[in-house]
């Protein structure tokens, strides 16, 4: 009973929302490792496409639920997701147009890229913060019910002393995250549009030489990279909460998630995704509570066990990101391949 | 020599700024800028060193201006006896633990044979280093932050003059920059970039979280003055300064806040002139034409014999310890250390349009471009509010989208910023003042 009862809290505490927080962060890193397969740069401005794309969403939520539009029991923010998407689509394949396809044609180094990216960044965040009523404000848009399962529920249902609660938005985390991911793979092992991506970051001469559009691949790429960073975006702001200023931080997880498991490499952003959110949980839990159902009654812990605070939960995707690069600068999956 | 005088007419157009400024909104206000354009001006320097002279992308500038304050609060504060007695020496046994832990990691990671046996032993060493390093360290920390937490609460520095505190910066800063240049420089050109936003973002979490050092974000304030600039208070004490200042026609309060920021000008000034000279000989030096020739062609100056990678090292390390500098006299100008005011937009962002819009490769573009891009930041807010009163004028008071834009004014320098960043890398991408 008291294994079970441990086993509960760190199901409660420690893997669902590091499972959580992994689908949001595997799908950030999808973005950035597409961009990095095709386009061959490190799109510093992944984040604030993040952002662009969860205010979209955002007032097309407000808008929706003015008309007195709801999903039931789930968020009407998935409604407008699509829209979302659509809007940030507009907006970064403008940006292509009018920013990065200069830089293409000049076949400018990596790096200048990276730095453009920069400048678009700084411009992306200022229109996220001109939509109307998002500014710098928190804003909570998850609405519909809260929890599938309440603390007191499942104690209940199992007579347990321990609660698990699952939220609403961490179950939509992962199924939509798993689904945007099918799709992803379908995507790009399946049609012809998402071969000849592929074959384009293989070899971009050999792709060309076969008669593959160069501007019609980077159009795709750069729509689906604006469909999994709204996604992501909106999946983050739904379990946290939206601020347009806190998605500049994720980019170090989300880079750090990309490397690791092999930048241009799909499934190791996936893998990499999950093996920076769960380092981060559990390093930076307190381990206590835990350890008290699982130990015998001597050994119970007096401390928190918590091996750093909350507040440096960078340093783990810094730590994790500095290894890699020390012993493996490929990633897991040796990246590069797409 | 034509360049010289549209270079000169540059420097003379953005003096004009200043001088109108200065007719609109007062000289003290104007100094005010001055001082922290003269700041970004070195900051700007020292990335112009690593991107310009060396094509490194540094985007984690706000760490190593945040470890030159860090410096100055260090060596300039009192030291604070009680804490010291009560767990200094436990600080300093557990950060030795710490350092020692991670020397003999590295030392039977380097020994030690291939295989099975030195991963566990390394992972073993690690663990344990670290529990002991938690356990020295916690309750030491602790009674230290224990000793009067409203008034002090932490270490104290050094209580050297605050002077002293801008070396240090800079070799703290350094310090950082080889760490990071260790892992990330012979890599793919990105990984620099990842790596030092990493390590920013953990140095700013270290400031804000780690009280015993430098009070967190309770801020360290009253950081004494450097040598020669004097205190607004001792000056309007003085017999004859309000006579004095009353015949140039300022009150009192107003000549001596003027004196203070003209003696902060003063000095930051000559430290301008020393970084710009010593790197203009440097560049002009067989030094400076390798760190180009390695720039403009990695491989080929590979072939000629020369180490990239060791020099990628020594000039990241140099532009950063020229960053932590910056930090350090920044932090002395505020007379605080308020680790929440670091934003990444302020600082490493800013510092990166003032070194493209200057002119990358060059040093006096530098200069500018950090004189020109602050007074741009500072003024922005106003011009912008002024260009959305014009725009709304005519509409209707309540109305939603005027109380909008009025807002939104507020986000116009990010907007501003990232478009002139973007234009200039598009169609001026040598900058105002080119690399000759």
């Amino acid at each position: 009973m008291d294994f079970l009862n441990g086993l509960v809290t760190f199901l409660n505490f420690v893997f669902i929302p590091g499972a959580a927080y992994g689908a949001q962060l595997a799908l950030g890193a999808l973005g950035v490792t597409l961009v990095y397969g095709i386009l061959r740069f490190s799109n510093f401005a992944h984040g604030d496409t993040m952002a662009f794309g969860t205010a979209a969403t955002i007032l097309v939520t407000w808008g929706l639920t003015g008309l007195g539009v709801s999903f039931g029991s789930l968020p009407t923010a998935l409604l407008a997701l699509p829209a979302g998407i659509a809007i940030t689509a507009a907006l970064v394949l403008a940006t292509d147009r009018m920013v990065y396809r200069f830089y293409r044609r000049v076949k400018a180094a990596p790096v200048v890229l990276v730095m453009v990216s920069m400048g678009v960044m700084f411009v992306m965040n200022a229109l996220t913060r001109f939509f109307p009523g998002i500014g710098v404000n928190d804003i909570n848009f998850a609405d519909g019910g809260r929890f599938i399962i309440g603390v007191r529920e499942f104690r209940e249902m199992t007579g347990l002393q321990e609660g698990l609660a699952i939220r609403t938005t961490q179950a939509i985390t992962l199924v939509v995250a798993a689904v945007a991911v099918a799709l992803l793979f379908w995507f790009l092992n399946r049609t012809r549009t998402g071969k000849s991506m592929r074959a384009f970051s293989d070899n971009e001469d050999l792709a060309l030489l076969s008669g593959i559009n160069p501007e019609r691949v980077v159009a795709v790429t750069w729509i689906l990279v604006a469909a999994l960073a709204t996604t992501a975006g909106v999946l983050y702001g739904l379990d946290k909460s939206f601020k347009a200023f806190t998605y500049f931080q994720l980019l170090l997880p989300i880079f750090a998630s990309a490397v690791v498991g092999g930048l241009g490499n799909p499934l190791g952003a996936i893998a990499g995704g999950f093996v920076i959110a769960f380092s981060e949980v559990t390093v930076t839990y307190a381990w206590k509570r835990v350890l008290t159902w699982w130990l015998p009654e001597r050994w119970a812990p007096d401390s928190l066990v918590q091996l750093l605070g909350t507040d440096y939960k960078f340093a783990v995707s810094f730590a994790i990101l500095v290894i890699v690069l020390l012993f493996r600068p490929t990633g897991i999956f040796r990246g590069k391949s797409l | 020599m034509s360049i010289p005088y549209r270079n000169l007419m540059l420097f003379a157009g953005v003096a004009v700024l200043y001088a109108a400024t200065a007719m609109i909104y007062g000289w003290n206000l104007t100094l005010a800028i001055v001082n922290m354009a003269l700041i970004g001006a070195i900051m700007a320097l020292g990335v112009n060193m690593q991107w310009g002279y060396a094509g490194l992308f540094n985007i984690g500038v706000m760490g190593f201006v945040a470890l030159g304050g860090l410096a100055a609060v260090v060596v300039s504060m009192p030291p604070v006896p009680e804490a010291w007695a009560a767990g200094g020496m436990g600080v300093i046994l557990g950060l030795l633990i710490g350092a020692a832990t991670v020397i003999a990691a590295m030392m039977i990671w380097a020994r030690m044979p291939k295989g099975r046996a030195r991963g566990v032993l390394v992972a073993g060493v690690l663990l344990a280093g670290f529990f002991l390093f938690r356990a020295v360290f916690d309750p030491a920390t602790a009674a230290v932050e224990a000793v009067n937490p409203a008034g002090t609460g932490y270490l104290g520095g050094m209580g050297l003059p605050v002077l002293l505190a801008w070396p240090a910066g800079g070799v703290l800063a350094a310090g950082a920059a080889w760490l990071i240049g260790k892992t990330a420089l012979g890599l793919r050109s990105d990984y620099l970039a990842i790596a030092t936003l990493g390590i920013s973002e953990i140095v700013i979490a270290v400031l804000k979280n780690e009280d015993w050092l430098a009070r967190g974000v309770k801020n360290v304030t009253g950081i004494p003055r450097p040598w020669p600039v004097p205190y607004e208070v001792a000056l309007q004490q003085r017999p004859g300064f309000g006579d004095w200042a009353s015949g140039l026609g300022f009150d009192p309060a107003t000549a001596s806040s003027i004196i203070v920021k003209l003696g902060y000008a003063g000095l930051f000034l000559v430290v301008i002139l020393v970084i710009v000279v010593a790197l203009e000989l440097a560049l002009k030096s067989p030094w400076g034409r390798m760190m180009r020739a390695i720039r403009d062609n990695e491989v080929a100056a590979a072939a000629m014999g020369k180490d990239v990678t060791a020099r990628h090292l020594q000039v990241f390390v140099l532009g950063s310890a020229i960053v932590g500098v910056a930090g350090a006299m920044m932090t002395t100008l505020d007379g605080q250390l308020t680790p929440g005011s670091y934003q990444p937009l302020r600082f490493t962002f800013l510092v990166w349009v003032m070194v493209v819009v200057g002119g990358s490769g060059n040093n006096w573009g530098s200069v500018l471009g950090g004189l020109l891009i602050w007074w741009l930041w500072v003024m922005v807010e106003p011009l912008g509010l002024a260009v959305m009163q014009a725009v709304t004028a005519g509409m209707a008071d309540g109305h939603w989208l005027k109380a909008h834009l009025l807002d939104s004014a507020a986000h116009m320098r990010l907007l501003t910023m990232g478009v002139l960043l973007l234009v200039v890398l598009r169609f001026s991408p040598r900058g105002l003042i080119p690399e000759k």
